[in-house]
């Protein structure tokens, strides 16, 4: 328990040391968006009744962060020590497979939410938010960094080099993010569209998590957390399988 | 009877077509000084990996203290200390923290941390226990890696090429310390290409060749197998033909000759002063492990 636990410690420890590049730039990023979007949009859109464009997009955004800064916790964490080669000193260990990827996924979803919740306390200087369902909130924040983290683990074990991993994050992770519904709701899109949209996981994550925020949204929030914890248990299942095999990690 | 300190029965790993270990058996006693010596590809970070657990047998077995290191890896790899052969760190963190953090990752807590400073003293390490694992030298870094493998108190000790690439005096400082660890107790197996340091430190030799066990000895009697001394002469001269049975090769102004034992010098120089071929100079040169190995590799040196 104690080598899982250090290992849990070392990797909080690992991005809170780099804070400045882990989680002030991942907020600043989301203000960005944030004072563009809202500039441009706010006075045109209305998604739903009674919510401003801005508050519209403040649980998107949020979600956004922690969703992607899940993933690049654990997959950019093997991937430097793999490529670094210091991986060794944690094969090494007693640590089990389980133990491993329970350290991994706790620490991206520490990450995560920690981003998550920094883009969330800095725009309440901007909008005021209602917290309508908390619980859902919480909800989607946990089971959506955790899918992340154990995407981010996966990616980390199968890449090989930077470029790589690079071309995961932005050729899947990015359009999937960005196309899931964080600056607008699917109804407005054309019926093919809406259609796709479905079948991208992240379009669950993030329009339940803005269901706890305003009530209201494109699906039911009891379904979206069910899709979004299945996708996790089936990430989560073949993470443990490529972990137990050893794969790119024990030859 | 004691449990071995390691226990390889008939272990084989292929890489596709390539057999790097083709049934090797092998047992370390405990508190031995053992060396793996071998030509590079001959199977030897192969085999310390697959003890190690970074890679898994194609068959046979293979115990620490009696443990095996597939079923029972969690027990096996808390008994066994690593020394990677290539120089990689965390640049995360300063030798402290990362020392601090590999034995944590062992089970240990900071009731381990006297032993943290014990180690970061022997290896003199202590002034840079706060510096960046980055800003290190080479050497320095060589001695973090041992610190690392050391962070959990193993009593076996597995370093693959420790030396390599490390200047004489951190060498010889390294050894002091390897030394002093062996004598309180801990099994140290290292895998070396410096000849010289197997024969003055390891009392048992094992050598590998394209993954198989070609000898496996103490070292005296492994010296002791390359009978043959060897005498380089600076002559006045042809070397007689009487003397050419003997001759073993030439270099420069030296001819260089086989003994069978010390006393066929006074034959040597007998035949010498009866063909008046004065001697300008003379060296006896008694066999050392690297003729040994040339030796057994099937080179002739």
């Amino acid at each position: 328990m104690r080598g899982m636990y250090t290992l849990f410690k070392k990797e909080i420890w690992r991005f809170w040391k780099v804070s400045f590049q882990t989680v002030a730039a991942p907020v600043m990023t989301a203000l960005l968006y944030l004072l563009i979007f809202s500039h441009a949009l706010a006075t045109r859109l209305e998604v739903y009744p009674g919510v401003s464009y801005t508050a519209f997009l403040v649980p998107g955004l949020v979600m956004m962060s922690l969703l992607q800064n899940s993933f690049a916790n654990s997959s950019s964490s093997l991937i430097q020590s793999k490529v670094m080669g210091n991986i060794v000193f944690l094969l090494l260990t007693p640590i089990s497979y389980l133990e491993f990827f329970l350290a991994f996924l706790a620490a991206s979803m520490a990450r995560g939410i920690t981003v998550g919740l920094s883009v969330f306390l800095v725009t309440m200087f901007w909008v005021h938010l209602p917290l309508i369902h908390p619980w859902y909130i919480l909800g989607f924040a946990l089971m959506g960094s955790a899918m992340m983290g154990a995407l981010g683990i996966v990616a980390g074990i199968c890449t090989e080099k930077f470029d790589q991993l690079a071309a995961f994050q932005n050729f899947i992770i990015m359009p999937l993010t960005f196309l899931a519904g964080v600056f607008y709701s699917i109804h407005s899109l054309p019926p093919l569209w809406h259609q796709v949209s479905r079948f991208n996981p992240f379009f669950y994550i993030i329009d339940g998590f803005r269901y706890g925020f305003f009530g209201q949204g494109d699906v039911s929030p009891a379904l979206s957390l069910s899709i979004v914890a299945v996708s996790f248990v089936l990430i989560s299942m073949a993470t443990l399988q490529l972990l137990k095999s050893g794969y790119k990690l024990r030859g | 009877m004691t449990i071995p300190a390691i226990k390889i029965e008939q272990v084989h790993k292929s890489f596709g077509k390539l057999d790097a270990l083709r049934g090797v058996d092998l047992q370390i006693e405990q508190g031995e000084f053992f060396a793996l010596l071998g030509p590079n590809g001959a199977g030897k970070s192969t085999l310390i990996n697959i003890l190690a657990g970074l890679m898994r047998p194609g068959s046979g077995h293979l115990s620490v203290l009696g443990h095996d290191v597939v079923t029972d890896y969690r027990k096996t790899r808390r008994l066994l200390g690593v020394v990677p052969q290539e120089l990689v760190f965390d640049p995360f963190f300063n030798v402290r923290e990362m020392l601090r953090f590999q034995a944590g990752y062992f089970g240990c807590g900071p009731e381990n941390d006297p032993w943290i400073d014990e180690v970061l003293e022997g290896l003199g390490l202590t002034d840079k226990a706060y510096s960046n694992m980055r800003s290190l030298s080479g050497g320095m870094k060589r001695r973090a890696l041992i610190a690392q493998a050391l962070a959990h108190k193993p009593p076996v000790l597995v370093l693959d090429e420790p030396t390599a690439g490390v200047d004489v005096e951190v060498r010889q400082m390294l050894w002091a310390f390897i030394n002093r660890l062996n004598k309180a107790g801990t099994t140290i197996i290292l895998t070396t290409h410096y000849m010289e340091e197997a024969q003055t430190l390891c009392s048992r030799v094992a050598m590998l060749k394209q993954g198989e066990i070609v000898a496996l000895d103490s070292t005296r009697n492994l010296l002791n197998r390359l009978q043959t001394k060897q005498l380089r002469l600076k002559l006045q001269g042809a070397l007689p033909a009487s003397l050419l049975p003997l001759k073993r090769g030439e270099s420069g102004d030296y001819v260089t000759l086989n003994l069978a034992a010390t006393t066929e010098v006074e034959y040597i120089l007998a035949e010498l002063r009866a063909a008046n071929v004065a001697v300008e100079d003379l060296q006896l040169i008694e066999a050392d492990l690297e003729d040994v190995f040339l030796d057994i590799m099937g080179h002739q040196p």
